[in-house]
């Protein structure tokens, strides 16, 4: 097993090293003296604050509104029974496992001809629309679990619906929101494919795709400076995992996923 | 009816963004759509379809694509996640906390950063090159020579962690009297394994491949990042060729019909795993 942690440790030794190493390359080794030029030479506004902005934008309106969907849509799946549920909770089930890949060119046509290309909340739109099925998925399985007991209570009382929904239900299953908003974060955060087709200009780029500017078009790459700003934009999401894990007990987001 | 009022932002985002674009895409790919100096598409039929699979890239691209699912998905993650979480049911603490660690960063890393660092590690001057140096081993430029084997090995690392959770799960959920009692009747490990464990586990190996399958046919960024599809074609997975077409030979009606083959592929994989989950709704 101490193999295999070498073998995967490798690559990561490598970003954090190089980061470091005033004078990095490809290869794995111990710079002679230790920098931090290279997050100098990065930290500005053009190369990381704006892309990891947009990110922060991008995901962070994201993930608002797929938490905000999903949570209201849980809630009357979850407490009522109706002939629809179980088809609706089947087509979201198949709906999340589908290649969102394969749909990203009739997704940039589409976008084209309503004339939503290249704009930050047609990305969003298209981000929560994506998380949205395992996003309710979870949610539902998450709300099930919350007594209807204590909901009763407030009904007899004179709330409504939404205020216990808002005020009872959703407070009582605060690691379970907490693990939809991580996990739909954590995803868009390092989706690629999704922001590279739908967004054009380089200012609205997140830094999932401005990253891509250190090859090419800026000549030589500073293999440093890449491992820097790598490190910079991987940060959140492995800050934001651990947190949650840390509560939860890891593997937290597959829990309604793959019970088998 | 009322009551079914807040799922209505859930549905309308799912139609608009979900359901129009595959529908949409179940559209074009029956026609000659482009992105360049063309007023009108029109309807060409199973032209698209007809030409895909008279066309050697495209049936290269499948195969490539087989090639890198069975070997990372099913050969690589799958089994190296059993096996690193059969492992860790008998390591120690640390050695357990630390390996976990390692393995699952790899996971949460965006795709890109992966791509980077697994880029660098197989590049001619990178790290897996020194190491074999070191061990006095042939060295070889391996994005060049072997760039299917080197995508799918990065796609072995970014995505193994999910499979050692989900079997971690699935194994502390193992009775600990079964496999005693295995071990009092003089079952050996893999006596133990082979009739014990996987039998017991066989729904979540069967929902793991599924998933992992699925995730693995629309892996785009990490051989993007890596080459591109290159050299040549040799790592040109569908979802490589689906954006060359579409993009940068600018035939959209052509790159979706691959893309709703992709889709078919992919729903055929969901209904499976659905039914494999069918007790759960």
């Amino acid at each position: 097993m101490l193999v295999v942690a070498a073998a995967f440790i490798l690559p990561l030794a490598w970003v954090v090293l190089s980061s470091l190493d005033p004078k990095a390359d490809l290869r794995v080794r111990l710079p002679d003296s230790l920098t931090l030029d290279n997050y100098d030479q990065v930290l500005t506004p053009e190369i990381t604050f704006t892309p990891l902005l947009n990110s922060l934008l991008l995901c962070g309106g994201g993930t608002l509104l797929t938490v905000v969907c999903a949570a209201l849509a849980a809630y009357p799946l979850s407490r009522y029974r109706s002939r629809l549920n179980r088809p609706f909770m089947l087509t979201i089930l198949f709906a999340t496992s589908l290649p969102i890949t394969a749909i990203m060119v009739p997704v940039y046509a589409l976008f084209v001809q309503v004339d939503l290309i290249d704009t930050m909340q047609g990305t969003i739109f298209f981000f929560a629309a994506s998380q949205l099925p395992f996003a309710i998925w979870l949610m539902k399985n998450f709300m099930d679990g919350v007594p209807k007991e204590l909901e009763e209570a407030a009904w007899t009382d004179g709330a409504s619906s939404f205020q216990s929904l808002l005020r009872i239900v959703l407070p009582l299953m605060g690691p379970g929101v907490a693990v939809v908003t991580v996990f739909s974060f954590v995803m868009m955060w390092g989706n690629f494919f999704v922001p590279f087709m739908l967004l054009l200009t380089p200012e609205q780029m997140p830094a999932s795709v401005s990253i891509n500017d250190f090859f090419g078009n800026k000549g030589t790459v500073v293999y440093g400076q890449l491992a820097a700003f790598s490190i910079l934009y991987s940060t959140p999401v492995i800050l934001l995992y651990v947190l949650v894990s840390r509560k939860l007990g890891g593997g937290f987001a597959l829990g309604g996923a793959v019970k088998g | 009816m009322l009551r079914a009022l807040p799922v209505s932002p859930a549905v309308i985002l799912l139609a608009l963004f979900l359901a129009g674009p595959i529908g949409y895409c179940a559209y074009i790919a029956f026609t000659d759509l482009q992105l360049t100096g063309q007023a009108e598409s029109s309807f060409v039929g199973l032209d698209n379809f007809r030409e895909a699979f008279g066309d050697e890239r495209f049936l290269n691209a499948v195969w490539l694509t087989l090639v890198f699912t069975f070997l990372s998905s099913i050969v690589g993650q799958n089994t190296l996640g059993l096996a690193l979480a059969t492992l860790m049911q008998r390591a120690s603490k640390p050695v357990r906390t630390l390996t976990g660690a390692i393995v699952v960063t790899a996971w949460v890393l965006p795709e890109v950063v992966a791509g980077f660092l697994l880029y660098a590690f197989f590049r001619r001057e990178g790290t897996l090159n020194a190491v074999l140096d070191f061990l006095h081993l042939p060295s070889q430029n391996w994005l060049f020579t072997l760039p299917i084997l080197a995508v799918s090995f990065a796609n072995v690392w970014r995505g193994t962690a999910f499979s050692m959770l989900v079997y971690s799960a699935a194994l502390n959920e193992i009775p600990k009297e079964i496999t005693e009692a295995a071990e009092v009747d003089g079952a050996g490990g893999w006596r133990r394994m082979w009739h014990i464990t996987l039998p017991m586990i066989r729904r979540s190996i069967g929902t793991n491949l599924m998933l992992n399958t699925l995730q693995t046919l629309s892996v785009f960024g990490l051989i993007w990042v890596m080459t591109r599809g290159g050299p040549g074609n040799d790592s040109q997975t569908l979802p490589l060729f689906m954006y060359e077409q579409a993009f940068q030979k600018s035939m959209i009606g052509y790159g979706t019909a691959v893309a709703l083959l992709l889709l078919l592929v992919g729903s055929l994989f969901s209904v499976v795993y659905m039914r494999l989950l069918r007790t759960e709704v």
